[in-house]
C-alpha cells in the first residue's frame, strides 16, 4: 500500500536531518522571539556563521573540534555586533538588522573575493570527515520497513536529536529560573523590568548570544549531514521555515520546536508524497499536475496548515491559550 | 520615621519654590527638557524632604510625568544633575537608579500581564543569584534565597490583599487591583524613595481607600514617598508637603494648608482672569 510508505517517508524526513537541524535551530530562536521577545529575521545568519566557521577551518586544515569551537565563537561575535547598536532601539530595528546582516552573510560568504577560504558559489564539501571517522555504529542500516537511514546518517541525526535535547533541557532549566523569569518580563514591558532594577540591555544580549549559539550548532549539524555548505542554503527562506517550526509547535514552549519541527517536514514530505502517490495513481492527471508542481504544492499544505493553526489553535500545537487571550491591552 | 514627627521638621522650612529642606532625599538642580520648541521641564531647584509624603500637582502638561521620566532615568534631559541620598545619578541608567532604592511605578500600569501575580512580585526582588546565567542553570545555588524571597512576596500581597489571587494571570486582575500589585511589586525592590505616577487614576472608589492607607502606611516603613495626582482631595488628605509645577516649573511649594491660598497655584489652574474666591479644590472640581 502507497499510503503507508508515504506516511513512513514523511516521519523518516520529520525524524530525519532536516527535522533535526530545525528542531536545534527552532529552540535558539525560540529563546529570542519565543520567549525575550526579539525579532531575530536572520536566524539563518547565525547557522551560516557557525557552519562556515567549522568548514573554512577544516577546509584550511584545522582539526574539527577547532572548527566547532571557532564556529561558536563567531557566532557570539556576530550576536554582540548585531546587538549592541539595536538591543537599546525598538524591537523592529533588531529586525531589520538581522535580516540585512543575514543577506550581507550569504552574499560576502558567495563572493569570488573569499572563493579561496569559502570555496565562493562551488562552497565546501567533505568537511565533516573527522566526525564520520568517529562514528561507532557498525555498517549497515537503522531503522524498520522504509523508515530506515544509513550507519553515517543514523549518526548525525543521533547526535543532532542529543543536542536538541540538550538545548530543550537546558532551555526548560533557564525558563524556570529567575533569569527566565526576568527574560519573560522583558518581552511583555521592557520598561517595567527596567523600572524594578534589571538590566534589560544586558539580559538581551546574552539572550541573542545564546540563541545566536544554538543556531550557529544547528547550522553546523546541517553542514555535517551533507557533508556540504553552500552559502545560498542560508537564505531568508531559511530563517522563516524556522519560524514557521517555532510557531507551529507554539512559541514560548519547551518542547514546541521539537514538535513543530517533525510535524513540519513531516507534512511537507507527505503532501508531496501523498500528491505523488495520487498522480501515479491516475486519480490526478499528470497533464494539470506534473512533478514540479507536485514540489510547489507542498508549501500549499504547509501555508493553509499554518493558517488553520492560527485560526484555530493561535497557541501552536504546545502553547497556553490563556497566555494568547491575555494579549489585548 | 512616623508622619507626625517628620511633618513638623518641614514646620520651619518657608513655603517657596526651591525652598531647602533639613534632610532631602532628592535634590534636583537646573533639569531642563524640552521637545522641539516646547519646554517640557524646567526645574531650578527641587527638594523632596525625606520620610514623609510629598505630592507633585499641576493642570495637565505642567512636565510633572516627565520630570518623574527624568529623574527615573527614563528619558534624558539636555541638561541638569540631581541626587539621590546624596549620590550623584544624573548620567545612571533606570535600572541602576532602581537598584539604589528608587523605584517608580507608571501612570498606566505595567502589571506584566502574562505572568502569574506572585511571578509579579518575585521578579521584583533585588540581587538575586538566580538571574546571573550561569547560576541559573544550578538551582541549589539559588533555591534558598528563593524561598526567602517568595516569603516576603507573600507577606507584602497578604498586605495588600492579594493573596486569593497569588497564581493567577496578572492579566485577570482589575485595574485598582493592578494598581495595587503595582505599588507591592515596587516595594519588594526595598525602596528608600517610592514615586507613583497618579496611583488613584482609575481606581474605583471602592478601592481608593484601601490604596490610600497602603500609600500613608509607606512612610512608617522608612519609604520616602513622591506622589502625582489629579484628586486634590487626596492630595489635601495624604501629603505632607505639596510641590506645584506648571509649564514646567515649580511655581509653589508647602504644607497643603500653604497650597490651597497660594495665588500663583489658582492663577495655574484657571488662568489670571477668575472670581477672587476660587481656591484649587473648586478650580479641580470645575476642571472636571
Amino acid at each position: 500500500m502507497d499510503i503507508v510508505d508515504t506516511l513512513m517517508g514523511a516521519l523518516r524526513t520529520g525524524l530525519g536531518l532536516s527535522g533535526a537541524v530545525y528542531a536545534v535551530a527552532g529552540i535558539g530562536l525560540n529563546l529570542h522571539f519565543g520567549y525575550t521577545g526579539l525579532l531575530n529575521f536572520g536566524h539563518a545568519g547565525f547557522l551560516l556563521v557557525g557552519a562556515y566557521g567549522l568548514g573554512v577551518t577544516v577546509d584550511q586544515g584545522g582539526p574539527f573540534l577547532l572548527g566547532v569551537a571557532v564556529g561558536i565563537i563567531a557566532c557570539i561575535i556576530l550576536a554582540l555586533i548585531l546587538g549592541i547598536p539595536t538591543l537599546r532601539l525598538r524591537a523592529d530595528y533588531l529586525a531589520i538588522t538581522t535580516i540585512a546582516a543575514s543577506e550581507i552573510l550569504r552574499l560576502v560568504t558567495r563572493a569570488r573575493t573569499f572563493e579561496d577560504y569559502t570555496g565562493g558559489v562551488f562552497g565546501l564539501n567533505r568537511i565533516a570527515d573527522a566526525f564520520y571517522a568517529a562514528n561507532p555504529l557498525p555498517d549497515g542500516t537503522y531503522g524498520f520497513g522504509s523508515l530506515t537511514y544509513s550507519h553515517n546518517l543514523a549518526w548525525v541525526i543521533l547526535v543532532t536529536w542529543a543536542i536538541a535535547i540538550l538545548f530543550a533541557v537546558t532551555l526548560w532549566l533557564l525558563m524556570r529560573s529567575p533569569w527566565g523569569r526576568v527574560i519573560k518580563a522583558i518581552r511583555e514591558d521592557e520598561d517595567a523590568a527596567r523600572s524594578l532594577g534589571k538590566n534589560v540591555f544586558a539580559y538581551k544580549m546574552q539572550s541573542l548570544v545564546i540563541g545566536g549559539v544554538m543556531g550557529g550548532v544547528a547550522g553546523m549539524m546541517f553542514a555535517i549531514g551533507i557533508q556540504n555548505l553552500r552559502a545560498d542554503f542560508f537564505d531568508p527562506l531559511f530563517t522563516f521555515f524556522i519560524y514557521a517550526v517555532v510557531i507551529l509547535g507554539g512559541p514560548a514552549t519547551i518542547w514546541g520546536p521539537i514538535a513543530g519541527s517533525i510535524l513540519f517536514w513531516a507534512i511537507i514530505s507527505f503532501s508531496a508524497g501523498f500528491m505523488g502517490d495520487l498522480v501515479d495513481a491516475g486519480v490526478l492527471s499528470s497533464a494539470i499536475f506534473s512533478d514540479q508542481d507536485v514540489g510547489a504544492f507542498r508549501f500549499v499544505v504547509v501555508g493553509l496548515g499554518l493558517m488553520a493553526l492560527m485560526v484555530w489553535r493561535p497557541q501552536g500545537l504546545f502553547g497556553r491559550r490563556e497566555e494568547m487571550l491575555l494579549d489585548a491591552r | 520615621m512616623p508622619a507626625d514627627t517628620a511633618a513638623t521638621t518641614l514646620d520651619d522650612v518657608p513655603a517657596e519654590p526651591g525652598a531647602s529642606k533639613h534632610d532631602p532625599i532628592l535634590v534636583a538642580d537646573d533639569i531642563r527638557k524640552t521637545f522641539g520648541g516646547l519646554v517640557a521641564v524646567d526645574v531650578e531647584h527641587l527638594e523632596v524632604p525625606r520620610g514623609v509624603i510629598t505630592a507633585l500637582i499641576g493642570p495637565n502638561g505642567a512636565g510633572k510625568s516627565t520630570f518623574f521620566n527624568l529623574v527615573s532615568g527614563f528619558d534624558d534631559p539636555d541638561r541638569g544633575q540631581w541626587s539621590f541620598d546624596g549620590q550623584e545619578i544624573s548620567s545612571k541608567g533606570a535600572h541602576t537608579i532602581a537598584n539604589m532604592g528608587m523605584v517608580r511605578t507608571f501612570q498606566l500600569t505595567k502589571s506584566l500581564m502574562k505572568m502569574s501575580v506572585i511571578d509579579n512580585m518575585l521578579l521584583a526582588a533585588p540581587e538575586q543569584r538566580g538571574e546571573r546565567f550561569v547560576a541559573s542553570l544550578l538551582p541549589w545555588t539559588w533555591r534558598s534565597q528563593e524561598q526567602d524571597v517568595e516569603q516576603r512576596a507573600d507577606e507584602l500581597l497578604d498586605r495588600f490583599g492579594l493573596s486569593r489571587m497569588r497564581d493567577d494571570y496578572a492579566g485577570t486582575l482589575s485595574g485598582g487591583q493592578r494598581k495595587l500589585l503595582e505599588m507591592a511589586r515596587a516595594l519588594m525592590v526595598n525602596p528608600r524613595l517610592i514615586m507613583l505616577d497618579e496611583p488613584m487614576a482609575g481606581v474605583n472608589p471602592a478601592l481608593t481607600q484601601s490604596l490610600l492607607e497602603h500609600v500613608t502606611a509607606l512612610p512608617d516603613d522608612g519609604t520616602t514617598v513622591l506622589f502625582v495626582e489629579h484628586d486634590m482631595d487626596v492630595v489635601m488628605d495624604i501629603s505632607d508637603w505639596v510641590v506645584v509645577m506648571a509649564e514646567g516649573r515649580v511655581i509653589a511649594e508647602g504644607r497643603p494648608n500653604d497650597i490651597t491660598s497660594n495665588r500663583a497655584v489658582i492663577d495655574a489652574y484657571l488662568g489670571e482672569h477668575h472670581g477672587e474666591s476660587a481656591t484649587a479644590r473648586d478650580v479641580e472640581e470645575t476642571d472636571r
